[in-house]
């Protein structure tokens, strides 16, 4: 196990390598820089103006250098600043992954905690009234793009009952209940397209455990249809389930871009994206090398919990 | 058809209804809802939220710029000098605007013999920093060694390098001494005092580091950074910043206690935000475009004061002059007579957008009427081709004797709506003349920073330009301002404009230091401008500014000093 751990660790750092190079060239290679944003502000600034800016921004500099320059800086520790907000990257970086974390944590709680049960309901039941209900459900949570349901839950909640607020962020001083008033569109946006797939995933998986035979043998033995769905079919049913979910969950902090923008919420898919178009180097690669860095830890954690799940599957060479 | 599938159709089809059902719901009754949000928008009589499209970077002054930071500053703290209402330059921090006839500017000598100007400014008596500390020249000589400092990654670095020296007098008083004699020799509207008592030491440390140090970054809502009617006392990066009233503003007392601008970037949650009563206006410097404008005002326009400023963004078309077919000026006339601009100001912008002649605003006070103008004349235009030798028309498009076709692409930025009707318009009308107009767009990125900057476009190129009054078109018109490889693609003469005389116009502007002798040379440009046609000009793009019912004072200006720099006037009815 220790092996196995030690191999995937470094395998993520090189992968961390070339993806750092990757995104620094890519973003490199975008054409257009932050000067020209300036020059579009600002009419007066003269040619002689943008190129002093170019040369003290070190835009003018090679992208192999410019990335040498980053490279060896950030592995003394310092990660540099963002241009686009003047702070150090991590300033800037962890309260919008902070206030990622608390939104995609708690829509995909929301999610799990409803398409689990829901899912295993309707494989239980199928061809009811109940499933079809469900899947209803579950397809429209899949079809709906999530731009068009954030402004209709806008419209609904904000603009016609006027419940809860439109966008944005409670302020500093905000208690509890604001706070939350603040997430529940957000966090229903995400959460409902996150429900229709993972209940269908589990659907597909509980019909196909349910069709096994100790599954059969269990009912045989006189076993309630609860107890043989909750307690024999769930666990092996949820085994491909959770690694989708552990896949997801690296994802997670990648933000939602569209939910993000659409509801003002400052987190990490604003910001990568405002980072990338604003050809904020720093903040682009760290922000993206942190949710890439995510997303290979939770493969990991996917792989250890499939380990868990079933008994059979052995990793690195070792029983879990 | 499987049983699965069968479940997945009619799910489908079933859920499709479900939701069109709650979409009609939304959609019937949203009028009602945001005509009581709207009413009781800005329920607490003393605080206004706006909206805006943008967040503003760093708020330090001497550091990067954008709109959305120009319009929040304005309430934060006051340039020097600055346009009002009617394009005329005032004071802002100072007392009494220097001018030659007033005696406060005198024309002088530089040390190296060239003739130079120094002007002689007087901070406003009672201007404060939100902690008490006085603004002082201290404070100016802080910004002005910030600019100076080649090494800081400070704007306006032209300003600063005209400013060959400062001469501080006492508390309130100094000079500047510019080395060159230009008509808005007393144009200090980016100049910005810095706290001396809070930022002095950050810069002195490590000039390279201060623009990343600044406690305009790190420490946003110390007091003692500002000096306008109110301060910052809550910012939520890239979200919203929360001001209140500075106890320490000198000048009129501001009627609102908090003023909170929310940066929302897509213009349907926008709306949504503007409806629910979340925000109460949306600021027109930075937010909805003029098309959005229109659907909206058609929509809520009774619950709202929706404004449509004239402003100083020229949408046009450049030409590319190394393009033989429209090197030839019968050409690039032809394709004026050949738009009809008025019908297209019409029926697109409901006429909103007025036709532009020049790329000199109509309101400034250096526009001229003796121009030539160009009205939709297909005849004229399909003339002026035949003139041109483009005379045989195969497939509906004209040829010339060499076989060669009247092809022509244009480009523009790729997603602005507005824009891409308007090529297709455009396409149709030269259709009609015998143009084959190929449209091929880019993504805005693309477009500015490449194709336009290394000037890869082979026809035209449609965009705006924003100006400022009585802006000099050097960058844009002069010929040494033509990007090459040779100068690092530096300058926007984007169109490869190389004409002598206009070069003598420009230059004798920029001399000029009365209005009246600057006038005809004025005259001369916009002459030159429309006979050319290296720019075909297109419309003024107005900002729709969208106002609640019950705010008052709040006006537009249509330049880049934004409405906020009189924030002090707005109240409520």
């Amino acid at each position: 196990m220790r092996r196995f751990l030690l191999s995937r660790l470094l395998q993520s750092l090189v992968v961390l390598f070339i993806m750092s190079f990757v995104i620094y060239a890519l973003i490199g290679l975008m054409p257009g820089d932050p000067i020209d944003l300036m020059i579009s502000a600002n009419p007066n600034m003269t040619a002689a103006d943008a190129a002093a800016l170019r040369a003290i921004y070190g835009l003018d500099l090679p992208i192999y250098e410019r990335y040498w320059n980053w490279l060896t800086a950030a592995l003394q520790g310092d990660l540099g600043y963002s241009r686009l907000f003047g702070q150090p990257v991590l300033d800037v970086l962890l309260p919008a992954l902070g206030n990622t974390v608390i939104l995609m944590g708690t829509a995909f709680t929301l999610a799990v905690m409803v398409a689990i049960p829901i899912g295993t309901l309707a494989a239980s039941r199928p061809r009811s009234a109940v499933d079809y209900g469900i899947n209803l459900f579950a397809f429209a949570g899949i079809s709906i793009p999530s731009f068009w349901l954030a402004l209709m839950l806008i419209i609904i909640f904000s603009v016609f009952l006027g419940w809860l607020p439109a966008g944005g962020i409670a302020g500093a001083n905000a208690g509890f209940l604001e706070y939350i008033s603040y997430m529940v569109l957000p966090v229903l946006t995400i959460a409902t397209l996150s429900i229709g797939s993972y209940t269908r995933y589990t659907r597909s998986s509980m019909l196909e455990t349910l069709r096994h035979d100790y599954i059969r043998t269990a009912r045989a033995k006189g076993a309630s249809r609860r107890r043989v769905v909750w307690k024999h079919a769930l666990r092996n049913a949820l085994i491909p389930v959770v690694t989708i979910l552990a896949l997801d969950f690296g994802f997670l902090f990648s933000g939602a871009l569209v939910t993000e923008t659409i509801f003002s919420w400052p987190g990490m898919g604003k910001l990568i994206f405002d980072a990338v178009m604003g050809n904020d180097f720093n903040l682009a690669l760290v922000a993206l090398l942190f949710a890439t860095a995510l997303v290979l830890t939770a493969n990991l954690l996917a792989d250890i919990c499939y380990a868990w799940l079933d008994p059979r599957i052995v990793i690195g060479g070792g029983k879990v | 058809m499987t049983l699965e599938a069968t479940q997945t159709a009619r799910a489908r089809t079933t859920g499709f209804a479900l939701l069109a059902l709650i979409a009609l719901a939304a959609c019937g009754n949203s009028d009602d809802a945001s005509q009581q949000s709207a009413a009781t928008g800005g329920e607490d009589d003393r605080e206004l939220v706006i909206g805006m499209t943008q967040y503003p970077s760093t708020m330090n002054p001497n550091v990067d710029a954008m709109v959305a930071k120009s319009y929040v500053r304005a309430m934060l703290m006051r340039g020097l000098t600055r346009f009002n209402h009617d394009w005329e330059l005032e004071c802002g921090l100072c007392v009494e605007l220097p001018t030659l006839e007033n005696g406060l500017a005198k024309l002088i000598e530089t040390p190296d013999g060239r003739p130079g100007i120094a002007a002689t400014y007087e901070i406003q008596p009672g201007a404060t920093w939100g902690d008490g500390t006085p603004v002082t020249t201290k404070d100016i000589q802080l910004a002005y060694d910030v600019g100076r400092d080649t090494t800081t990654g400070a704007i306006n670095t032209d300003m600063y390098r005209r400013i060959y020296q400062l001469e501080v007098h006492d508390d309130k008083r100094f000079t500047t001494y510019t080395d060159r004699v230009t008509f808005d020799y007393n144009v200090l509207g980016d100049f910005y005092p810095l706290p001396d008592h809070i930022e002095r030491e950050l810069f002195e440390s490590d000039p390279y580091e201060y623009r990343h140090r600044t406690n305009y970054n790190a420490d946003v809502t110390n007091p003692g950074l500002w000096f306008g009617p109110y301060l910052v006392a809550e910012a939520q990066q890239g979200s919203y910043l929360k001001m209140k009233r500075n106890p320490h503003w000198w000048g009129k007392e501001p009627y609102f206690d908090t003023i909170t601008t929310r940066a929302i970037q897509n213009t349907s949650a926008m709306e949504a935000n503007l409806l629910s009563g979340t925000i109460d206006m949306i600021a027109g410097e930075i937010g909805l475009q003029l098309d959005q404008a229109l659907a909206f005002e058609s929509r809520h326009g009774d619950k709202f004061n929706i404004i449509y400023n004239p402003g100083l963004q020229y949408e046009h078309i450049d030409t590319n002059l190394d393009n033989p077919i429209l090197r030839d000026k019968r050409v690039r006339k032809a394709l004026m007579y050949g738009m009809d601009r008025e019908q297209m100001s019409k029926q697109i912008f409901a006429g909103k957008q007025p036709v532009a002649h020049t790329n000199v605003s109509p309101l400034d006070k250096t526009t001229s009427d003796n121009i030539t103008t160009y009205s939709f004349d297909q005849e004229r235009a399909i003339a002026l081709l035949e003139e041109a030798g483009w005379t045989d028309i195969r497939d509906g498009v004209r040829h010339n004797a060499a076989g060669e076709p009247l092809r022509i692409e244009i480009m523009t930025t790729a997603g602005n709506k507005t824009r891409e009707l308007l090529q297709q318009v455009i396409q149709g009308k030269w259709k009609q003349i015998g143009i084959d107009l190929r449209i091929r767009n880019e993504a805005p990125r693309v477009f500015f920073g490449q194709t336009l900057r290394e000037r890869k476009f082979t026809g035209l190129a449609l965009y705006a330009w924003v100006a400022s009054p009585e802006l000099v078109p050097r960058s844009t018109l002069h010929s040494t301002e033509i990007p090459t490889t040779d100068n690092n693609y530096a300058g926007q003469n984007y169109p490869g404009v190389n004409i002598p005389e206009l070069d003598a116009a420009i230059e004798a502007i920029e001399k000029g230091l009365a209005l009246k002798e600057r006038l005809p040379h004025w005259e001369t440009v916009q002459q030159i401008y429309s006979e050319e046609l290296a720019i075909l000009p297109l419309f003024w793009r107005p900002n729709p500014y969208v106002y609640p019912r019950w705010l008052r004072g709040a006006r537009p200006t249509g330049h880049l000093d934004s409405s906020t720099n009189w924030i002090e006037d707005w109240t409520r009815e």
